[in-house]
Protein backbone atom coordinates (compact mmCIF):
# COMPACT_ATOMS: atom_id res chain seq x y z
CA UNK A 1 0.00 0.00 0.00
CA UNK A 2 2.70 2.52 0.83
CA UNK A 3 6.41 1.70 -0.49
CA UNK A 4 9.35 3.90 -0.16
CA UNK A 5 12.71 3.30 -1.19
CA UNK A 6 15.49 5.33 -0.48
CA UNK A 7 13.54 8.29 -0.16
CA UNK A 8 15.77 11.34 0.99
CA UNK A 9 14.72 15.00 1.50
CA UNK A 10 16.96 17.47 1.92
CA UNK A 11 16.01 21.45 2.56
CA UNK A 12 19.38 23.18 1.45
CA UNK A 13 22.23 21.85 3.70
CA UNK A 14 19.79 19.83 5.73
CA UNK A 15 19.22 15.93 5.13
CA UNK A 16 15.58 15.96 7.06
CA UNK A 17 14.91 12.14 5.83
CA UNK A 18 17.88 10.05 4.77
CA UNK A 19 17.60 7.01 2.36
CA UNK A 20 14.53 5.57 4.13
CA UNK A 21 13.47 2.46 2.79
CA UNK A 22 10.03 0.95 4.33
CA UNK A 23 6.63 -0.93 3.38
CA UNK A 24 3.47 -0.95 5.18
CA UNK A 25 0.66 -3.16 3.98
CA UNK A 26 -2.54 -3.00 3.30
CA UNK A 27 -4.64 -3.07 6.79
CA UNK A 28 -1.45 -2.07 8.59
CA UNK A 29 -1.01 0.32 10.95
CA UNK A 30 2.22 1.72 11.25
CA UNK A 31 4.15 4.52 13.87
CA UNK A 32 6.45 5.85 12.96
CA UNK A 33 8.74 7.17 16.38
CA UNK A 34 11.45 8.76 16.53
CA UNK A 35 12.62 12.20 18.10
CA UNK A 36 11.89 15.63 17.33
CA UNK A 37 13.44 16.58 14.10
CA UNK A 38 13.55 13.06 13.10
CA UNK A 39 12.07 13.46 9.89
CA UNK A 40 8.64 12.30 10.65
CA UNK A 41 6.09 14.96 9.32
CA UNK A 42 8.64 15.33 6.73
CA UNK A 43 7.91 12.01 5.91
CA UNK A 44 4.00 12.02 6.28
CA UNK A 45 4.32 15.35 3.65
CA UNK A 46 6.24 13.77 1.07
CA UNK A 47 3.59 11.01 1.27
CA UNK A 48 0.75 13.12 1.14
CA UNK A 49 2.35 14.40 -1.87
CA UNK A 50 2.86 17.97 -0.28
CA UNK A 51 6.44 18.50 -0.60
CA UNK A 52 8.54 17.07 -3.07
CA UNK A 53 11.08 14.59 -2.55
CA UNK A 54 14.75 14.97 -3.35
CA UNK A 55 15.48 11.64 -4.32
CA UNK A 56 14.36 8.21 -3.84
CA UNK A 57 11.20 7.14 -4.52
CA UNK A 58 7.89 6.78 -2.61
CA UNK A 59 4.61 5.17 -4.04
CA UNK A 60 1.28 5.24 -1.71
CA UNK A 61 -2.04 2.81 -3.47
CA UNK A 62 0.44 2.61 -6.08
CA UNK A 63 0.85 6.14 -7.23
CA UNK A 64 4.16 7.63 -7.21
CA UNK A 65 4.11 10.30 -4.90
CA UNK A 66 6.02 13.45 -7.12
CA UNK A 67 4.23 12.37 -10.36
CA UNK A 68 2.05 15.28 -10.88
CA UNK A 69 -0.20 13.76 -12.89
CA UNK A 70 -0.86 11.68 -9.88
CA UNK A 71 -1.16 13.86 -7.42
CA UNK A 72 -5.44 14.22 -7.33
CA UNK A 73 -6.38 10.77 -7.93
CA UNK A 74 -3.90 9.80 -5.30
CA UNK A 75 -4.82 12.55 -2.29
CA UNK A 76 -8.84 10.53 -2.71
CA UNK A 77 -7.14 7.86 -1.25
CA UNK A 78 -5.40 9.93 1.43
CA UNK A 79 -6.77 11.17 4.49
CA UNK A 80 -4.79 13.41 7.04
CA UNK A 81 -4.59 14.50 10.18
CA UNK A 82 -1.76 17.25 10.39
CA UNK A 83 0.18 18.71 13.52
CA UNK A 84 -2.05 21.21 13.08
CA UNK A 85 -5.67 20.46 13.38
CA UNK A 86 -6.47 23.40 10.69
CA UNK A 87 -10.26 23.63 11.43
CA UNK A 88 -12.53 26.62 10.67
CA UNK A 89 -13.15 27.97 14.43
CA UNK A 90 -16.39 29.91 12.58
CA UNK A 91 -18.02 27.18 11.17
CA UNK A 92 -19.58 24.57 12.86
CA UNK A 93 -18.40 20.70 13.17
CA UNK A 94 -20.65 19.71 10.11
CA UNK A 95 -20.19 22.69 7.88
CA UNK A 96 -15.88 21.64 8.19
CA UNK A 97 -16.79 18.39 7.51
CA UNK A 98 -19.49 18.90 4.81
CA UNK A 99 -16.66 21.26 2.80
CA UNK A 100 -13.81 18.80 3.27
CA UNK A 101 -16.24 16.47 1.69
CA UNK A 102 -17.36 18.42 -1.47
CA UNK A 103 -13.85 18.92 -1.83
CA UNK A 104 -13.34 15.08 -1.78
CA UNK A 105 -15.98 15.02 -4.11
CA UNK A 106 -18.15 13.31 -1.99
CA UNK A 107 -22.20 12.94 -2.80
CA UNK A 108 -24.59 15.17 -0.24
CA UNK A 109 -25.88 11.70 0.94
CA UNK A 110 -22.71 10.24 1.71
CA UNK A 111 -21.12 13.07 3.47
CA UNK A 112 -24.15 13.04 5.87
CA UNK A 113 -23.73 9.22 6.71
CA UNK A 114 -20.05 9.65 7.26
CA UNK A 115 -20.72 13.10 9.49
CA UNK A 116 -23.22 10.92 11.19
CA UNK A 117 -21.22 7.78 11.70
CA UNK A 118 -17.56 9.11 12.41
CA UNK A 119 -18.91 11.87 14.65
CA UNK A 120 -21.05 9.19 16.78
CA UNK A 121 -18.34 7.05 17.44
CA UNK A 122 -15.80 9.86 18.37
CA UNK A 123 -18.70 11.15 21.17
CA UNK A 124 -19.23 14.45 18.68
CA UNK A 125 -22.63 13.85 17.10
CA UNK A 126 -24.49 16.15 20.12
CA UNK A 127 -22.15 18.87 18.64
CA UNK A 128 -22.17 18.96 15.20
CA UNK A 129 -24.04 21.89 14.52
CA UNK A 130 -21.56 24.03 17.20
CA UNK A 131 -18.88 26.29 15.83
CA UNK A 132 -15.74 24.71 16.37
CA UNK A 133 -14.18 27.80 18.63
CA UNK A 134 -16.10 26.46 21.31
CA UNK A 135 -14.52 23.00 21.16
CA UNK A 136 -11.91 22.07 23.69
CA UNK A 137 -8.46 20.68 22.51
CA UNK A 138 -10.00 17.20 22.71
CA UNK A 139 -13.10 17.91 20.15
CA UNK A 140 -11.19 19.28 18.08
CA UNK A 141 -8.87 16.75 17.89
CA UNK A 142 -11.63 13.81 17.15
CA UNK A 143 -13.09 16.59 14.83
CA UNK A 144 -10.02 16.42 12.47
CA UNK A 145 -10.15 12.28 12.50
CA UNK A 146 -13.72 13.08 11.32
CA UNK A 147 -12.55 14.91 8.83
CA UNK A 148 -9.81 13.24 7.62
CA UNK A 149 -12.31 9.91 7.04
CA UNK A 150 -15.18 12.01 5.84
CA UNK A 151 -14.38 10.50 2.23
CA UNK A 152 -13.57 6.75 3.61
CA UNK A 153 -9.95 6.94 2.36
CA UNK A 154 -7.92 3.71 2.17
CA UNK A 155 -4.84 5.21 3.99
CA UNK A 156 -4.56 7.34 7.14
CA UNK A 157 -1.72 9.50 7.82
CA UNK A 158 -1.75 10.57 11.87
CA UNK A 159 0.13 12.80 13.05
CA UNK A 160 0.25 13.12 16.99
CA UNK A 161 -3.22 12.52 17.23
CA UNK A 162 -3.37 11.88 21.05
CA UNK A 163 -0.94 14.60 21.84
CA UNK A 164 -2.36 17.08 24.39
CA UNK A 165 -5.55 14.89 25.04
CA UNK A 166 -6.62 13.79 28.41
CA UNK A 167 -6.85 10.20 28.91
CA UNK A 168 -10.33 9.95 28.34
CA UNK A 169 -9.95 11.42 25.50
CA UNK A 170 -6.71 9.65 23.55
CA UNK A 171 -8.63 6.71 24.85
CA UNK A 172 -11.44 7.25 22.90
CA UNK A 173 -9.42 7.74 19.90
CA UNK A 174 -7.05 5.13 20.29
CA UNK A 175 -10.04 2.47 20.53
CA UNK A 176 -11.36 4.52 17.04
CA UNK A 177 -8.03 3.58 15.35
CA UNK A 178 -8.44 -0.34 16.26
CA UNK A 179 -12.18 -0.18 15.00
CA UNK A 180 -10.58 1.48 11.99
CA UNK A 181 -8.41 -0.83 11.61
CA UNK A 182 -11.07 -4.00 11.01
CA UNK A 183 -12.26 -1.80 8.02
CA UNK A 184 -9.16 -3.05 6.47
CA UNK A 185 -7.47 0.71 6.18
CA UNK A 186 -3.55 1.27 6.44
CA UNK A 187 -2.51 3.75 9.35
CA UNK A 188 0.61 5.68 9.27
CA UNK A 189 0.68 7.35 12.97
CA UNK A 190 3.38 9.38 14.07
CA UNK A 191 3.80 9.50 17.70
CA UNK A 192 5.91 10.06 20.51
CA UNK A 193 3.80 7.79 22.76
CA UNK A 194 5.56 5.09 23.19
CA UNK A 195 2.65 3.05 24.96
CA UNK A 196 0.18 3.96 22.48
CA UNK A 197 2.05 2.85 19.42
CA UNK A 198 3.02 -0.43 21.36
CA UNK A 199 -1.09 -0.81 21.82
CA UNK A 200 -2.02 -0.21 18.84
CA UNK A 201 0.36 -0.33 16.31
CA UNK A 202 1.18 -4.18 14.07
CA UNK A 203 4.53 -2.73 12.96
CA UNK A 204 6.66 0.29 13.89
CA UNK A 205 9.69 2.11 12.55
CA UNK A 206 11.75 4.03 14.33
CA UNK A 207 13.46 7.30 12.93
CA UNK A 208 16.28 9.27 13.28
CA UNK A 209 16.37 11.41 9.78
CA UNK A 210 17.30 8.00 8.72
CA UNK A 211 15.82 4.67 9.37
CA UNK A 212 17.05 3.25 12.70
CA UNK A 213 14.87 -0.52 12.97
CA UNK A 214 11.45 -1.89 12.28
CA UNK A 215 9.55 -4.91 12.82
CA UNK A 216 6.78 -5.37 15.42
CA UNK A 217 6.83 -3.91 19.10
CA UNK A 218 7.96 -7.51 19.91
CA UNK A 219 10.73 -7.95 17.45
CA UNK A 220 12.04 -4.33 18.58
CA UNK A 221 11.92 -4.76 22.00
CA UNK A 222 13.58 -8.06 21.44
CA UNK A 223 16.68 -6.49 19.25
CA UNK A 224 18.21 -4.45 22.45
CA UNK A 225 18.85 -7.64 24.10
CA UNK A 226 18.27 -8.33 27.95
CA UNK A 227 15.38 -10.07 28.15
CA UNK A 228 15.28 -12.85 30.57
CA UNK A 229 13.64 -14.59 33.25
CA UNK A 230 13.70 -13.90 36.61
CA UNK A 231 12.94 -16.58 39.57
CA UNK A 232 13.64 -16.30 43.56
CA UNK A 233 14.10 -19.53 44.31
CA UNK A 234 13.84 -19.70 48.54
CA UNK A 235 17.05 -20.50 50.44
CA UNK A 236 19.12 -20.99 46.92
CA UNK A 237 22.57 -21.48 48.18
CA UNK A 238 20.47 -24.92 49.59
CA UNK A 239 20.64 -26.54 46.24
CA UNK A 240 22.28 -24.13 44.38
CA UNK A 241 24.76 -26.67 41.94
CA UNK A 242 21.85 -28.67 41.06
CA UNK A 243 19.40 -25.99 40.35
CA UNK A 244 22.03 -24.44 38.24
CA UNK A 245 22.73 -27.69 36.35
CA UNK A 246 18.85 -28.09 35.55
CA UNK A 247 18.82 -24.60 34.69
CA UNK A 248 21.58 -24.91 31.91
CA UNK A 249 19.96 -28.36 31.00
CA UNK A 250 17.04 -26.32 29.71
CA UNK A 251 18.81 -23.72 28.51
CA UNK A 252 21.87 -24.32 27.29
CA UNK A 253 22.43 -21.20 25.75
CA UNK A 254 21.45 -18.72 28.73
CA UNK A 255 23.46 -16.67 30.80
CA UNK A 256 22.49 -17.51 34.44
CA UNK A 257 23.76 -15.40 37.10
CA UNK A 258 22.76 -15.64 40.69
CA UNK A 259 22.13 -12.47 43.13
CA UNK A 260 20.87 -13.37 46.93
CA UNK A 261 18.10 -15.53 45.88
CA UNK A 262 17.22 -14.11 42.41
CA UNK A 263 17.95 -16.25 39.53
CA UNK A 264 18.34 -14.68 36.37
CA UNK A 265 18.76 -16.20 32.69
CA UNK A 266 18.95 -13.89 30.01
CA UNK A 267 17.64 -15.93 26.71
CA UNK A 268 15.89 -14.84 23.42
CA UNK A 269 12.04 -15.22 23.83
CA UNK A 270 12.06 -16.46 27.75
CA UNK A 271 8.19 -16.46 27.55
CA UNK A 272 8.57 -19.63 25.49
CA UNK A 273 10.94 -21.36 28.18
CA UNK A 274 9.62 -20.19 31.55
CA UNK A 275 7.25 -22.55 32.30
CA UNK A 276 10.65 -25.64 31.70
CA UNK A 277 12.69 -23.06 33.83
CA UNK A 278 10.03 -23.10 36.51
CA UNK A 279 9.45 -27.58 36.37
CA UNK A 280 13.70 -27.87 36.31
CA UNK A 281 14.40 -25.78 38.88
CA UNK A 282 11.48 -27.48 40.99
CA UNK A 283 12.28 -31.18 40.07
CA UNK A 284 16.12 -30.23 41.29
CA UNK A 285 14.81 -29.31 44.58
CA UNK A 286 13.68 -25.38 44.72
CA UNK A 287 11.46 -23.89 45.83
CA UNK A 288 9.76 -20.97 43.88
CA UNK A 289 8.75 -17.97 45.04
CA UNK A 290 8.01 -16.38 42.40
CA UNK A 291 8.73 -16.39 38.96
CA UNK A 292 8.50 -14.04 35.28
CA UNK A 293 9.68 -12.45 32.45
CA UNK A 294 11.63 -9.43 32.22
CA UNK A 295 13.93 -7.17 30.28
CA UNK A 296 13.69 -3.95 27.97
CA UNK A 297 10.29 -2.72 26.94
CA UNK A 298 9.51 -0.93 24.24
CA UNK A 299 10.76 2.90 25.32
CA UNK A 300 14.16 1.00 26.79
CA UNK A 301 14.44 -0.86 23.13
CA UNK A 302 13.27 2.91 21.38
CA UNK A 303 15.89 4.82 23.82
CA UNK A 304 18.77 2.18 22.97
CA UNK A 305 17.76 1.70 19.04
CA UNK A 306 17.93 5.96 18.59
CA UNK A 307 20.92 6.14 20.94
CA UNK A 308 22.75 3.97 18.75
CA UNK A 309 21.41 5.55 15.55
CA UNK A 310 23.42 8.72 16.47
CA UNK B 1 -8.53 23.45 -14.02
CA UNK B 2 -12.08 22.45 -11.93
CA UNK B 3 -14.15 25.66 -11.41
CA UNK B 4 -16.00 23.71 -9.41
CA UNK B 5 -13.80 22.85 -6.98
CA UNK B 6 -12.24 26.32 -6.56
CA UNK B 7 -16.10 27.41 -6.17
CA UNK B 8 -16.31 25.18 -3.30
CA UNK B 9 -13.24 27.11 -1.02
CA UNK B 10 -14.97 30.43 -2.63
CA UNK B 11 -18.65 29.29 -1.01
CA UNK B 12 -16.63 28.44 2.59
CA UNK B 13 -14.90 31.80 2.56
CA UNK B 14 -18.50 33.34 1.81
CA UNK B 15 -19.32 31.20 4.90
CA UNK B 16 -16.54 32.18 7.22
CA UNK B 17 -16.71 36.72 6.28
CA UNK B 18 -20.72 36.41 7.23
CA UNK B 19 -19.45 36.13 10.52
CA UNK B 20 -16.91 38.03 10.82
CA UNK B 21 -18.31 41.55 11.28
CA UNK B 22 -15.19 43.79 10.50
CA UNK B 23 -14.40 42.18 7.02
CA UNK B 24 -18.91 43.01 6.34
CA UNK B 25 -17.91 46.98 7.44
CA UNK B 26 -14.62 47.39 5.75
CA UNK B 27 -15.84 46.16 2.30
CA UNK B 28 -19.63 47.52 2.43
CA UNK B 29 -19.58 50.15 4.41
CA UNK B 30 -16.69 52.60 2.38
CA UNK B 31 -18.65 51.96 -1.07
CA UNK B 32 -22.30 52.87 0.45
CA UNK B 33 -20.89 55.89 2.39
CA UNK B 34 -19.14 57.10 -1.01
CA UNK B 35 -22.23 55.81 -2.99
CA UNK B 36 -23.81 58.60 -0.69
CA UNK B 37 -21.39 61.32 0.43
CA UNK B 38 -20.22 62.59 -2.85
CA UNK B 39 -23.49 63.21 -4.14
CA UNK B 40 -24.38 65.02 -0.52
CA UNK B 41 -20.95 67.19 -0.85
CA UNK B 42 -22.97 68.48 -4.28
CA UNK B 43 -25.84 68.88 -2.89
CA UNK B 44 -24.79 70.84 -0.16
CA UNK B 45 -22.67 72.82 -3.05
CA UNK B 46 -25.74 73.65 -4.76
CA UNK B 47 -27.46 75.18 -1.92
CA UNK B 48 -24.74 77.60 -1.24
CA UNK B 49 -23.79 78.00 -4.66
CA UNK B 50 -27.28 78.25 -6.91
CA UNK B 51 -26.66 79.21 -11.03
CA UNK B 52 -24.96 78.09 -13.97
CA UNK B 53 -21.55 78.99 -12.61
CA UNK B 54 -21.34 75.66 -11.19
CA UNK B 55 -21.74 74.13 -14.80
CA UNK B 56 -18.24 73.99 -15.40
CA UNK B 57 -16.86 72.84 -12.19
CA UNK B 58 -19.00 70.06 -11.97
CA UNK B 59 -17.67 69.29 -15.50
CA UNK B 60 -14.07 69.31 -13.81
CA UNK B 61 -14.98 67.13 -10.72
CA UNK B 62 -17.40 64.72 -11.79
CA UNK B 63 -14.68 62.63 -13.83
CA UNK B 64 -12.49 63.43 -10.22
CA UNK B 65 -15.25 62.07 -8.12
CA UNK B 66 -15.61 58.86 -10.56
CA UNK B 67 -12.17 58.24 -10.34
CA UNK B 68 -12.40 57.81 -6.52
CA UNK B 69 -13.84 54.37 -7.20
CA UNK B 70 -10.76 53.07 -8.55
CA UNK B 71 -9.14 54.72 -5.83
CA UNK B 72 -11.91 52.47 -3.00
CA UNK B 73 -11.02 49.36 -5.97
CA UNK B 74 -7.71 49.50 -5.17
CA UNK B 75 -7.84 49.75 -1.07
CA UNK B 76 -11.20 47.77 -0.19
CA UNK B 77 -10.19 44.38 -1.06
CA UNK B 78 -7.04 44.40 1.41
CA UNK B 79 -9.33 43.48 4.34
CA UNK B 80 -10.97 40.52 2.69
CA UNK B 81 -7.76 39.89 0.55
CA UNK B 82 -5.20 39.36 3.66
CA UNK B 83 -8.18 37.76 5.75
CA UNK B 84 -8.99 34.80 2.83
CA UNK B 85 -5.17 33.56 3.31
CA UNK B 86 -3.52 34.99 6.53
CA UNK B 87 -6.95 33.77 8.21
CA UNK B 88 -5.86 30.45 7.19
CA UNK B 89 -2.17 30.70 8.37
CA UNK B 90 -3.28 31.48 11.31
CA UNK B 91 -5.99 29.07 11.61
CA UNK B 92 -3.21 26.77 10.53
CA UNK B 93 -5.68 25.08 8.19
CA UNK B 94 -3.84 25.71 4.77
CA UNK B 95 -2.32 21.89 5.25
CA UNK B 96 -5.00 20.03 5.45
CA UNK B 97 -6.61 22.34 2.32
CA UNK B 98 -3.43 21.81 0.69
CA UNK B 99 -3.58 17.72 1.24
CA UNK B 100 -7.23 17.41 -0.14
CA UNK B 101 -7.49 16.54 -4.10
CA UNK B 102 -7.28 20.16 -4.94
CA UNK B 103 -4.47 21.16 -6.92
CA UNK B 104 -2.73 25.05 -6.05
CA UNK B 105 -4.28 26.85 -9.00
CA UNK B 106 -7.79 26.13 -7.86
CA UNK B 107 -7.14 26.90 -4.30
CA UNK B 108 -5.51 29.87 -5.67
CA UNK B 109 -8.42 30.77 -7.93
CA UNK B 110 -10.93 29.77 -5.55
CA UNK B 111 -9.40 32.22 -2.66
CA UNK B 112 -8.80 34.83 -4.93
CA UNK B 113 -12.85 34.83 -6.33
CA UNK B 114 -13.58 34.77 -2.46
CA UNK B 115 -11.14 37.94 -2.45
CA UNK B 116 -12.49 39.12 -5.79
CA UNK B 117 -16.14 39.12 -5.87
CA UNK B 118 -17.62 40.73 -2.34
CA UNK B 119 -15.66 43.91 -3.02
CA UNK B 120 -16.29 44.01 -6.53
CA UNK B 121 -19.89 43.58 -5.81
CA UNK B 122 -20.32 46.46 -3.48
CA UNK B 123 -18.18 48.99 -5.71
CA UNK B 124 -20.22 48.30 -8.31
CA UNK B 125 -23.40 48.70 -6.29
CA UNK B 126 -22.41 51.82 -4.85
CA UNK B 127 -21.01 53.44 -7.94
CA UNK B 128 -24.47 52.52 -9.60
CA UNK B 129 -26.37 54.25 -6.32
CA UNK B 130 -23.30 56.81 -6.62
CA UNK B 131 -24.77 58.08 -9.85
CA UNK B 132 -28.15 57.39 -9.78
CA UNK B 133 -28.24 60.01 -6.53
CA UNK B 134 -25.37 62.79 -8.82
CA UNK B 135 -28.27 62.44 -11.96
CA UNK B 136 -30.83 63.62 -9.47
CA UNK B 137 -28.65 66.13 -7.19
CA UNK B 138 -27.16 67.79 -10.83
CA UNK B 139 -29.81 67.29 -12.66
CA UNK B 140 -31.44 70.87 -11.83
CA UNK B 141 -27.84 72.62 -12.43
CA UNK B 142 -26.76 70.78 -16.11
CA UNK B 143 -30.16 70.46 -17.05
CA UNK B 144 -29.50 66.74 -18.62
CA UNK B 145 -27.99 63.54 -16.78
CA UNK B 146 -24.75 62.93 -16.70
CA UNK B 147 -24.44 59.63 -15.46
CA UNK B 148 -24.24 56.96 -17.62
CA UNK B 149 -21.39 58.10 -20.04
CA UNK B 150 -18.94 56.61 -21.74
CA UNK B 151 -16.09 57.78 -19.07
CA UNK B 152 -18.30 56.06 -16.06
CA UNK B 153 -18.62 52.76 -17.93
CA UNK B 154 -15.02 52.55 -18.68
CA UNK B 155 -13.98 53.05 -14.74
CA UNK B 156 -16.96 51.48 -13.16
CA UNK B 157 -16.97 48.45 -15.86
CA UNK B 158 -13.18 48.18 -16.71
CA UNK B 159 -10.90 49.72 -14.35
CA UNK B 160 -12.83 49.36 -11.30
CA UNK B 161 -12.35 45.51 -12.19
CA UNK B 162 -8.79 45.67 -13.04
CA UNK B 163 -8.00 47.22 -9.69
CA UNK B 164 -9.71 45.01 -7.72
CA UNK B 165 -8.57 42.19 -9.31
CA UNK B 166 -4.86 43.69 -8.97
CA UNK B 167 -5.11 44.16 -4.89
CA UNK B 168 -6.17 40.77 -4.66
CA UNK B 169 -3.13 39.22 -6.73
CA UNK B 170 -1.19 41.83 -4.80
CA UNK B 171 -2.39 40.74 -1.32
CA UNK B 172 -1.94 37.48 -1.98
CA UNK B 173 2.04 38.21 -2.56
CA UNK B 174 1.79 40.12 1.05
CA UNK B 175 -0.01 37.39 2.66
CA UNK B 176 2.79 34.92 1.93
CA UNK B 177 5.26 37.26 3.77
CA UNK B 178 3.17 38.31 6.61
CA UNK B 179 1.26 36.10 9.17
CA UNK B 180 -1.06 39.05 11.14
CA UNK B 181 -4.24 40.21 9.04
CA UNK B 182 -3.28 43.80 10.24
CA UNK B 183 -0.23 43.98 8.84
CA UNK B 184 -0.91 42.07 5.63
CA UNK B 185 -4.26 44.91 5.03
CA UNK B 186 -1.68 47.64 6.32
CA UNK B 187 0.72 46.98 3.01
CA UNK B 188 -1.66 45.81 1.05
CA UNK B 189 -3.45 49.20 0.91
CA UNK B 190 0.43 50.50 -0.20
CA UNK B 191 -1.50 49.54 -3.64
CA UNK B 192 -3.77 52.58 -3.24
CA UNK B 193 -0.84 54.60 -3.53
CA UNK B 194 -0.42 54.85 -7.72
CA UNK B 195 -4.16 55.37 -7.75
CA UNK B 196 -3.84 58.55 -5.73
CA UNK B 197 -0.70 59.58 -7.81
CA UNK B 198 -3.32 59.49 -10.79
CA UNK B 199 -5.82 61.06 -9.61
CA UNK B 200 -3.16 63.84 -8.24
CA UNK B 201 -2.28 64.11 -11.56
CA UNK B 202 -5.82 64.62 -12.93
CA UNK B 203 -6.03 67.58 -10.30
CA UNK B 204 -2.05 69.07 -11.21
CA UNK B 205 -3.42 68.74 -15.34
CA UNK B 206 -1.14 66.39 -15.74
CA UNK B 207 -3.48 63.95 -17.29
CA UNK B 208 -7.13 64.49 -18.29
CA UNK B 209 -9.16 61.85 -16.49
CA UNK B 210 -12.79 62.48 -18.01
CA UNK B 211 -10.89 61.39 -21.53
CA UNK B 212 -11.82 57.89 -22.40
CA UNK B 213 -8.62 57.07 -24.20
CA UNK B 214 -6.63 58.11 -21.50
CA UNK B 215 -9.04 56.01 -19.24
CA UNK B 216 -8.34 53.15 -21.60
CA UNK B 217 -4.63 53.44 -21.68
CA UNK B 218 -4.36 53.32 -18.09
CA UNK B 219 -6.82 49.97 -19.02
CA UNK B 220 -4.12 49.10 -20.66
CA UNK B 221 -1.16 49.28 -18.33
CA UNK B 222 -3.76 47.95 -15.23
CA UNK B 223 -4.04 44.35 -17.77
CA UNK B 224 -0.62 44.10 -18.12
CA UNK B 225 0.29 44.91 -14.27
CA UNK B 226 -2.54 42.57 -13.39
CA UNK B 227 -0.42 39.78 -15.74
CA UNK B 228 2.81 40.42 -14.06
CA UNK B 229 0.99 39.99 -10.45
CA UNK B 230 -0.95 37.06 -11.39
CA UNK B 231 1.97 35.34 -12.35
CA UNK B 232 4.08 36.53 -9.34
CA UNK B 233 1.31 35.24 -7.25
CA UNK B 234 0.94 31.78 -8.61
CA UNK B 235 4.61 31.86 -8.17
CA UNK B 236 4.00 32.00 -4.45
CA UNK B 237 1.13 29.65 -3.99
CA UNK B 238 3.21 26.63 -4.69
CA UNK B 239 2.26 23.66 -2.01
CA UNK B 240 5.88 22.99 -0.99
CA UNK B 241 6.61 26.65 -0.54
CA UNK B 242 3.81 27.43 1.44
CA UNK B 243 4.54 24.50 3.94
CA UNK B 244 8.11 25.38 4.34
CA UNK B 245 8.95 28.62 3.49
CA UNK B 246 5.80 31.06 4.33
CA UNK B 247 6.27 32.40 7.63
Amino acid sequence: MIEMQNLTKCFGDITAVDGLTLHVGEGEICGLLGPNGAGKTTTVRMLCGLISKSSGSAHVGGYEVSNVADAVPMRKLIGLVSENLGLYDDLTASQNLAFYGRLYGCSEARRKANSQRFLGMLDLWGHRDAPVATFSKGMKQKLAIARALIHDPQILFLDEPTANLDPESARTVRDFLVALKQGKRTIVLNTHNLAEAQSICDRIAILNTRLVASGTPDELERATGGRHIAIRVEDIEVAREPILAAVQGVLPTGRVRVEGDQLTVEVAEPERHIADTVSAIVHAGGRIQFAGVGGSNLEQAYLALVGRGR
Amino acid sequence: MRLSQAWIITSKDFSTFRKKSNILYATFGAPILLAIFLPAVIAFVEHRHTGSALRPVFDHILPVFTFFWIILAGASPATIASYTIVGEKIERSLESLLATPTTDSEILVGKGLAAFLPPLGAILAGAIIFMGLMDVVTRGILGHNIFPNGNALVVVFVLVPLAVLMSVEWNVIVSSRVSDVRIAQQIGMLLVLPFIGLYASGELGLIALGVVRNLLIIAGILVVVDAVLLVLARATFKRERILTKWR
